[in-house]
């Protein structure tokens, strides 16, 4: 099936097989490899993607569900050479070891920021809770969203006037 | 962006990790990542049966599938003598099912194809006609003599697989008739799965032009597994290049050679292709290492003040259908016989009988070297029983025994020798740390209100760097470890070593170490691992043995580049070798420190202005066999409140409080105490493979095995005490596995202390909340 698919700002047309996963459309059409494969049942969010803003498990989405959207991926991210804050974060407060759920997990938190930016210690734990990490403990995970968060909205913003923000409400 | 490695004398220092910047922009190559040219997929067909004959395999309608290149079965494997193989634990292994399967999920048939799904298309056709045949899951039925023998390929006609024994059987057994208090405990660890989140695979890539087979791998051993294919093969070592890319969590998961792997290699063998197997997470839990399955009985022989005299240990070790447990052969049980743990024991004996059963095979060791997690969490478990006995305060009980720094060196009834500890000190903080008096107080406020709050301790002494030649070996292969370095004219260094990392920042520690040797900073420095090409022969990354053993041997590589670089210094200085000092940043002439030369100016010189007569260039190798093992040690308390409704257990807090000597790198070694931690709760609270009595696997993916949740996991305090190894180069230990040999016990004495008021002495892992409820309602608490 022909689908269009805008991906990191590209548009790219592509003849995929029906049962194409989307995880499988970017990692071996696009080459784009920063969404992993972890689990096969939708547990472990190595695969997270933002599709049309929205973070998907594209393990779960097929390709062609995607045609006529919009997605980014963690290689998506970087802008002019510079790095998104949560990557930033990310490297600074040691929220990750092997990496591969890295980019997943990095992808949710994008989400969860846009929604949140002065996200509680419950609120992150509760907005990554379909990422799977097995080396950190997320103690550090939690730490680096907070933190790009701040970096996120600015360091003018008042992190305690939450009435203000806009509360993830999962 | 701003981050500190630029610095001189980066040992100790929390330096942000040099490999992040690739994840987390997504350019990771992990194995799944890479594609060659030509590249086929390979899926594999299993059995659904825990015992079977196989009657007939049919691959027929497969092969009609569009592009299918090959169909491999057992009897295929055989004609190239590769249907077994000898596996890490000296058993043989089948590779493809010949005559019969024993357990479930095992390997039958492999599919290449041209594209994943075609491969996973055939797969599903090809027909296996199987006979089924009584199916034994319980270790202790497979031991009764009119069991069904498993093995019949063995001489030996039982499912009884070895007998291991340490420590002094008579003598414990002395003490134990004249002790005044003796306790007893049955305590069961569970199998459970290191489930790194990448899953294994590979890439073989056979070059029939070259007769070199390039083999991309999930690997934590990757020299290793090289000799061992050499071995299997009959492929010449030297035409096997094994690049192991970037792993994705490993916990032991990937030290063995699975089925699969092979099957790959002779495919490409046979096609001149690249065959690509990434398994499925099904396929990763239900069939490549598992790990633990111990069914163990403690008793301890004490006085009444407390004072422990000898501790005796009879076990009964499930490891599934074929020994692939990944062990030094000296040790089938391994280093179960630390069990001793913390305390002096005058004597102690330990036995440990192997059983063969309908299981997947392949026992590692997660995160932990050889069984010390078993062996920790007995002990453990086991002083609290005793404590309860007495009537004593679990720490008190502890601070009477623990073995005294001024002990150390110490020898233990087992015999090993812990090189250095100091285990009052440690405790102590943990317990002020916590609060532990106040805890206690407010635990006796809420059970006079009907509250139920548990504290759980657990002091442990880990023993890692699994390397010392005289004790271990894989396959008879010694496990010292290797590093080679290279400085180059500009004074930039290449650093390659034997070990391999799957998240554990070798790249930024091994950087600092040779760094700090070389007076140079850690960005100065690159570090290679994982390709058998370039770096010199280790044994890998697992049980904590890549600072303990690899440590040691980039610092003392580091310092045979010091030694040359010193008599290039006395050159440039104009004066006698004797004259020259190195003050840790540069050569300086002994009582005039203004004139100086660095390790830059000295490394140009190596290679443009040496000393006549002196070999140009500035590098060196160094295979480091380490004299003894590491003993890390750490005090470990964990709070619970238990909700009486629903039996639920909330870990309020948690203090890990740990000892790995001299720290390289303070955020990554915190980092890896966080991650084992976690995985420690899940082995408390979460996690277990069971069986059904057909041999069914129950929780063959990660909805049935739970992994735990940022909700689910609590949030972690650490801190540390520096007691030095006395034999490392850098006094370094190893933490990586610590965490989570140390936490169960915890977790488990903490929910037992909450539920103490009725009469619980011990409750199994996983402590699911429907046990605790059970509890609760057997006691009239909930309904």
């Amino acid at each position: 099936m022909q689908i269009r698919v805008t991906v990191n700002g590209r548009v790219h047309e592509s003849d995929v097989e029906p049962r194409t996963l989307l995880v499988y459309y970017l990692r071996e059409h696009l080459r784009l490899t920063g969404a992993h494969v972890g689990c096969d049942t939708t547990t472990c969010g190595a695969c997270t993607v933002l599709l049309n803003g929205k973070a998907v498990k594209s393990c779960t989405v097929l390709a062609v569900q995607a045609n006529g959207q919009e997605i980014v991926t963690i290689e998506g991210l970087e802008r002019d050479g510079e790095l998104h804050p949560l990557q930033k974060a990310f490297w600074e407060e040691h929220a990750l070891q092997c990496g591969y759920c890295t980019p997943g997990m990095i992808m949710t938190a994008c989400e969860l920021l846009a929604r949140n930016p002065f996200p509680t210690e419950e609120e992150v734990r509760k907005g990554i809770s379909g990422n799977v990490c097995r080396c950190t403990g997320y103690v550090n995970i939690v730490k680096a969203i907070q933190s790009a968060g701040r970096q996120l909205a600015g360091q003018t913003a008042d992190p305690e006037n939450r009435s203000e923000v806009v509360s993830s409400g999962n | 962006m701003a981050i500190n490695q630029c610095e001189l004398r980066p040992m100790g220092k929390p330096i942000h990790r040099k490999e992040d910047p690739r994840f987390i922009r997504g350019q990771g190559r992990y194995v799944d990542d890479i594609v060659l040219p030509n590249m086929l997929y390979m899926s594999i067909v299993r059995s659904p049966y825990a015992h079977a004959k196989i009657k007939s395999i049919h691959t027929e309608a497969a092969y009609q599938v569009p592009g299918v290149k090959l169909i491999l079965t057992g009897e295929d494997l055989e004609k190239l003598n590769l249907a077994w193989i000898p596996t890490m634990a000296g058993d043989v292994q089948m590779v493809l099912a010949t005559k019969k399967v024993l357990y479930q999920y095992q390997e039958v048939a492999a599919v290449i194809a041209e594209t994943r799904g075609a491969a996973a298309d055939a797969a599903q056709l090809v027909e296996v006609e199987y006979e089924a045949l009584p199916v034994v899951v319980d270790p202790f039925r497979a031991l009764q003599p009119d069991a069904p023998v498993l093995r019949d390929d063995r001489e030996k006609q039982s499912n009884h697989i070895w007998h291991w024994e340490a420590g002094d059987r008579e003598k414990t057994e002395e003490i134990f008739q004249a002790a005044p208090v003796v306790v007893s405990q049955n305590v069961r660890f569970q199998r459970v799965h290191p489930s790194p989140l990448e899953p294994c695979g590979c890439i073989a890539d056979y070059n029939k032009a070259t007769g070199k087979l390039t083999w991309y791998v999930t690997s934590q051993a990757p020299h290793a597994h090289r000799t061992v294919l050499a071995m299997v093969s009959g492929l010449p070592e030297h035409k096997i290049h094994v690049i192991s890319p970037d792993v994705g969590g490993g916990f032991g998961n990937k030290v063995p050679v699975y089925p699969g792997y092979v099957c790959a290699i002779v495919a490409s063998l046979q096609l001149g292709q690249p065959v690509k197997w990434i398994e499925t997470r099904t396929e990763n839990i239900a069939s490549t290492g598992f790990a633990r399955d111990y069914h163990m009985t403690a008793e301890i022989a004490a006085d009444e003040s407390g004072k422990v005299l000898a501790l005796r240990v009879k076990t009964v070790a499930d490891h599934g259908a074929f020994d692939a447990a990944a062990d030094p052969t000296k040790f089938p049980a391994g280093l179960f016989s630390i069990v001793t743990g913390s305390y002096d024991f005058q004597q102690a004996f330990v036995e440990v009988d192997g059983v063969y059963t309908n299981k997947a095979p392949g026992g590692v060791a997660y995160r932990c070297s050889f069984r010390v997690t078993e062996a920790a969490y007995l002990i453990e478990r086991t002083m609290d029983v005793l404590a309860r006995r007495l009537n004593m305060d679990p720490a008190e009980l502890r601070l009477r025994n623990f073995i005294k720094k001024e002990q150390f060196p110490y020898q233990s009834p087992t015999g090993w020798t812990y090189d250095s500890g100091d285990y009052e000190k440690t405790f102590k903080l943990a317990l002020e740390k916590i609060g532990y008096h106040e805890l206690r107080k407010e635990q006796a406020e809420k059970r006079a209100r009907g509250e139920l709050m548990g504290i759980g301790i657990s002091t442990f002494t880990e023993v890692v760097g699994a390397g010392p030649s005289h004790s271990f070996d894989i396959m008879g292969i010694k496990m010292f470890d290797s590093a080679e370095i290279r400085v180059h004219p500009t004074g930039k260094v290449i650093a390659r070593l034997g070990v391999r990392h799957q998240g554990q920042g070798h790249e930024t520690t091994f950087a600092q170490i040779i760094g700090e040797e070389l007076g140079l900073s850690a960005d100065d420095v690159l570090v290679e691992e994982g390709d058998t090409d370039t770096a010199p022969y280790g044994l890998g990354t697992y049980a904590s043995r890549s600072t303990p053993t690899a440590g040691g041997a980039a610092a003392l590589c580091a310092r045979r580049i010091r030694e040359k670089a010193k008599k290039i210094a006395a050159h440039l200085l104009e004066v006698g070798e004797a004259d020259v000092s190195w003050n840790g940043e540069a050569f300086e002439v002994k009582g005039l420190p203004s004139r100086k030369v660095t390790m830059s100016e000295v490394a140009l010189a190596a290679y443009t202005n040496l000393p006549e007569g002196m070999e140009p260039g500035l590098e060196a190798t160094y295979y480091y066999d380490p004299p003894n093992l590491t003993f890390p040690h750490g005090a470990y308390i964990a709070v619970v409140d238990i909700d009486k409704g629903t039996g639920a257990v909330k870990v309020r807090r948690f203090l890990a409080v740990d000892d790995c000597g001299n720290v390289i790198n303070p955020m990554i070694v915190e980092g890896q105490v966080h991650g084992g931690l976690t995985e420690g709760f899940a082995i408390a609270f979460m996690q277990d493979i069971p069986y059904d009595e057909d041999g069914n696997c129950l929780a063959p993916n990660w909805m049935d095995y739970l992994v735990p949740t940022s909700l689910d996991s609590p949030h972690w305090e650490t801190d540390r005490t520096v007691t030095p190894s006395p034999h490392h180069p850098i006094g370094a230990k190893g933490v990586g596995e610590s965490p989570n040999v140390g936490s169960p016990a915890a977790f488990v004495n903490a929910v037992v202390d909450a539920l103490a008021p009725y009469g619980v002495e011990h409750i199994d892992m996983p402590i699911f909340p429907w046990k605790v409820w059970e509890i609760l309602r057997q006691n009239g608490v909930t309904e």
